[in-house]
């Protein structure tokens, strides 16, 4: 009897409880910070507002926000876990051992990587895209509002399992990627590997279908006379990434189900022994992961490359060469992927194409640093501090891509493949490029969507902080890898002489660390002082595009009259113009809130979690009750309201022109 | 921008209705690019561990390849007939849409049990998905497909009673014109693997 309920749980059982101190102290701060936001709510009555204002939103607007302030969490946690493998790193010499054991050693760097790729920079990134691409290209909504709750609840599900395995079981320990043999069961036989699965598989669908969202969008959605040429170069940028996303995505899918198969029905796609080939899940996972690299950094640079004209007053220098360069790094990213496992020994013709194929990728992306610069020269900049943010890019990003070219040939990589070295490379790329990037674009449009603007001198601190802090905490691992220190060390030898730089590399975390704190206080004071930084004008920077020409915050509508689109940099050239004679409002139609994107979560969730305990019986449950729900709710049109032009006439009515 | 661009840019209610149509079936094409993606990479590691076969049996021994000639060919009918009911369904013929749809369903039911009826034989003579990298890499491929094909079928058969009770709306031509889409689509993914996992299995 006992045997067989214990058997309902499938692998899950009591030493499911976390063990050591550092995850208990995580997991228990995890569930107090949780209980509190919930006594929060009910002391004031607010979980009605949450649920109607926003888990059921279906305004990309509110999804956006949703997105950022998950990635924003995230990025907390993603942060700790790099806090800890720097006190290790400084600290674990000779006779003394550091913090935490090498088992979770390998769990922090496992979840470091796993939680900053797919839920604080595709967060980040689809906040930003849902806010912004409706409002760029003049529309009301996104193409199928319905799917994009549910993409935004499967992120939310996915970051859901990322962090359950804190609590209940262990994360994956087999790094970010989860190389085979080591993930296979056999070497992996815990749940960590099933969390890291399904926890990306359930995000990653996500992804991909957020992508079909947007992609439809920007091509079917444009306001009347906007046509390719003359779209906002943020908007060609999200193209280009989401382009990425929908090639790169479905290989993700396969190869994490693959990997699944292996462990869980006994295949033998990735096994050592059995017919199986380890290095084909090397070849899948880059396949989707170098994509992902220009997935994330592609919306980064478009954001630089709205905010660099905006403070420069001057239209964006080689817009054309812009868009081309755009596709000529979707297209080579697909053709670079073996440089990451150069060591594999595929031999040297197939490495020196690959090779070649990585230098190129530095001509448009030079290009594209180039026009920036170009945008900058006699133009009248406003070292405002989104522009803090783009030199500190421009230059730290220059310098990780001449890192980046050195290990682009074959031989050189050879000497530093899995060094710190590499790990400075990556880490320069995406923190200067994707997360200041993604920085210096919610300090931008922050004002667009909150209604004021952020702290101006707080802000510059912060930035000032994360480059000193950036260049303190990464230039040391350039040398450390020269000198020989491998990537994912939890401990070394006195004699190495290596622990002088790794106690740099701490201090610099720990300025980043002061830099993110700056943020905090930023907001809060920002949010303290609103009154004196509103922006009544919609248009507080004086910028170029659509966005900028409705109201701040934007009516959920975003526009009352759809605007038309004469030339590029649509609302520079309109607001300079004749002012449009006032026209009638006519009513608007708008989509209903729904639960479709919560339900879709949370069996998400419980598909998810079944698979990781081997729990069946629930696996099996959540496919049939979103089996079930798709089935009820597509027999449905979709459901609409309209607001009518006198409600329009109203709001529009409050909005004060400058 | 004067009165007239104004009220030219509002669309009528049956203008909405066809940019939500283009919109829906442009997804829907976008999203079978995103499966066609996710079926390559399964032939590329199919056609990866083709080979590896760990001492057990490979294709030449385990294909009929006038059983899988079978299948196709029932496959390609239910294609045929599929394309036939979406004409009627574009000219409004109810009773005909169902009659196609129903003999659609029967011959991918069909397809689906001489599928099953192979994988059943195949497991118990021994050559489970654990036999080897090669079976494990077919079973998935296959077995996707078939997965894709069943939920097909699901959603025809539900297609069919709304069709029945709802009549032939807007809303319902708009998701049969998607469905035949994904049928055609199944279709074309199974010639390939016709070709590359039973045609090549046995001959090369």
């Amino acid at each position: 009897m006992i045997s067989a309920i214990a058997g309902l749980f499938g692998r899950l059982n009591g030493t499911a409880l976390p063990h050591e101190p550092v995850t208990q102290g995580g997991a228990v701060l995890m569930v107090l910070s949780l209980l509190a936001v919930a006594a929060i709510l009910t002391y004031f009555k607010r979980w009605k507002w949450l649920w109607k204002e926003w888990l059921t939103s279906v305004d990309p607007k509110k999804i956006g926000v949703m997105y950022i302030v998950i990635a924003l969490l995230m990025l907390a946690r993603g942060a700790a876990d790099a806090v800890m493998m720097r006190i290790q790193q400084a600290t674990s010499v000779g006779a003394h051992h550091g913090i935490i054991s090498s088992d979770t050693f390998q769990q922090v760097f496992s979840a470091h990587g796993t939680i900053m790729i797919f839920f604080v920079g595709m967060g980040l990134m689809f906040g930003l895209i849902n806010l912004v691409v409706p409002l760029q290209i003049g529309a009301r909504d996104v193409a199928f509002p319905t799917l994009n709750a549910i993409s935004f609840w499967l992120f939310a599900s996915g970051m859901v399992l990322v962090n359950l395995s804190l609590v209940v079981g262990e994360f994956s320990a087999a790094g970010w990627l989860a190389y085979p043999p080591l993930s296979e069961l056999k070497f992996s036989p815990g749940v960590g590997v099933d969390y890291w699965i399904w926890s990306l598989e359930v995000a990653g669908i996500g992804s991909l279908l957020s992508a079909i969202n947007f992609i439809t969008t920007i091509i079917k959605m444009r306001a009347p006379g906007m046509n390719l040429m003359k779209m906002p170069m943020f908007v060609w940028s999200v193209l280009g990434s989401l382009s990425l996303v929908a090639f790169a995505f479905p290989i993700l899918t396969v190869t994490l189900t693959l990997l699944f198969l292996d462990r869980a029905l006994g295949m033998h796609f990735f096994t050592a022994i059995g017919g199986g080939n380890p290095m084909m899940y090397v070849n899948l996972i880059w396949a989707w992961g170098h994509p992902e690299v220009y997935i994330l950094v592609l919306p980064a640079f478009g954001v630089f490359s709205e905010i660099v004209p905006a403070y420069s007053r001057k239209a964006l220098f080689g817009y054309t060469s812009m868009v081309w360069a755009i596709w000529a790094i979707v297209l080579l990213s697909f053709l670079v992927w073996l440089h990451h496992f150069f060591t594999m020994g595929a031999g040297a013709n197939v490495n020196a194409f690959f090779g070649i194929m990585t230098m190129l990728i530095a001509v448009p992306t030079g290009v594209k640093i180039f026009n920036w610069l170009f945008t900058m020269y006699r133009g009248r900049v406003h070292f405002a501090s989104p522009m803090i943010w783009f030199l500190g890019f421009v230059f730290l990003f220059t310098m990780g891509g001449v890192a980046g070219v050195l290990m682009a040939v074959p031989a050189i990589d050879f000497q530093v493949h899995n060094s710190l070295f590499l790990v400075a490379h990556f880490h320069t790329m995406i923190v200067t490029g994707v997360v200041f990037g993604f920085f210096a674009g919610i300090t931008y449009w922050f004002p667009k969507f909150v209604g004021f603007k952020l702290h101006e001198g707080l802000g510059k601190l912060a930035a000032k902080l994360w480059i000193v802090g950036f260049v303190l905490a990464f230039g040391p691992l350039y040398i450390l890898g020269l000198m020989g220190a491998t990537r994912r060390l939890d401990h070394y030898d006195p004699s190495t002489g290596w622990q002088p730089l790794f106690i740099i590399a701490g201090i610099g975390v720990a300025i980043i660390v002061a830099g993110a704190a700056v943020q905090i206080l930023q907001l809060v004071v920002s949010i303290i002082q609103r009154n004196e930084n509103l922006d009544n004008t919609g248009d507080i920077w004086n910028a170029r595009s659509l966005e900028w020409s409705t109201a701040s915050p934007p009516p959920h509508y975003n526009f009352a009259h759809v605007p038309v689109v004469q030339s590029r940099d649509a609302w520079w050239v309109q607001k300079r113009g004749k002012k449009p004679q006032s026209q009638p409002y006519h009513s608007i139609k708008a989509p209903n809130n729904t639960a479709s994107g919560v339900l879709a979560g949370a069996f998400s969730f419980v598909i998810g979690f079944g698979a990781i305990w081997h729990i069946w019986w629930l696996f099996g449950a959540g496919f049939l009750a979103t089996i079930l729900t798709v089935i009820i709710r597509s027999s449905s049109e979709d459901n609409e309201h309209t607001i009518s032009a006198k409600e329009i006439a109203a709001i529009e009515g409050q909005r004060s022109y400058a | 921008m004067n009165e007239g661009t104004a009220s030219s840019l509002r669309l009528t209610p049956k203008q909405q209705r066809r940019e939500a149509d283009d919109k829906t079936v442009f997804g829907f094409w976008l999203y079978l690019m995103t499966d066609c993606v996710l079926f390559g990479s399964l032939f590329a590691t199919f056609v990866v561990l083709r080979n590896n076969t760990f001492g057990g049996p490979g294709g030449e021994t385990l294909f009929s390849l006038n059983f899988v000639l079978a299948e196709t060919l029932i496959l390609l009918t239910s294609s045929f007939t599929c394309g036939l009911g979406i004409l009627a369904a574009r000219r409004g013929q109810k009773n005909l849409v169902l009659w196609l749809f129903g003999i659609t369903f029967l011959l991918g039911l069909a397809f689906i049990g001489l599928e099953l009826h192979e994988f059943n034989h195949l497991y118990n003579d021994g050559d489970s998905w654990r036999r080897s990298g090669f079976l494990s890499a077919f079973f998935t491929l296959v077995g996707t497909h078939g997965l894709h094909i069943s939920t097909g079928l699901l959603w025809m058969g539900t297609m069919m009673v709304r069709v029945k009770k709802a009549g032939l709306s807007r809303l319902n031509v708009r998701q049969l014109t998607m469905l035949s889409l994904f049928w055609h689509f199944l279709d074309i993914v199974w010639i390939f693997i016709f070709t590359v996992v039973y045609l090549f299995g046995v001959v090369l």
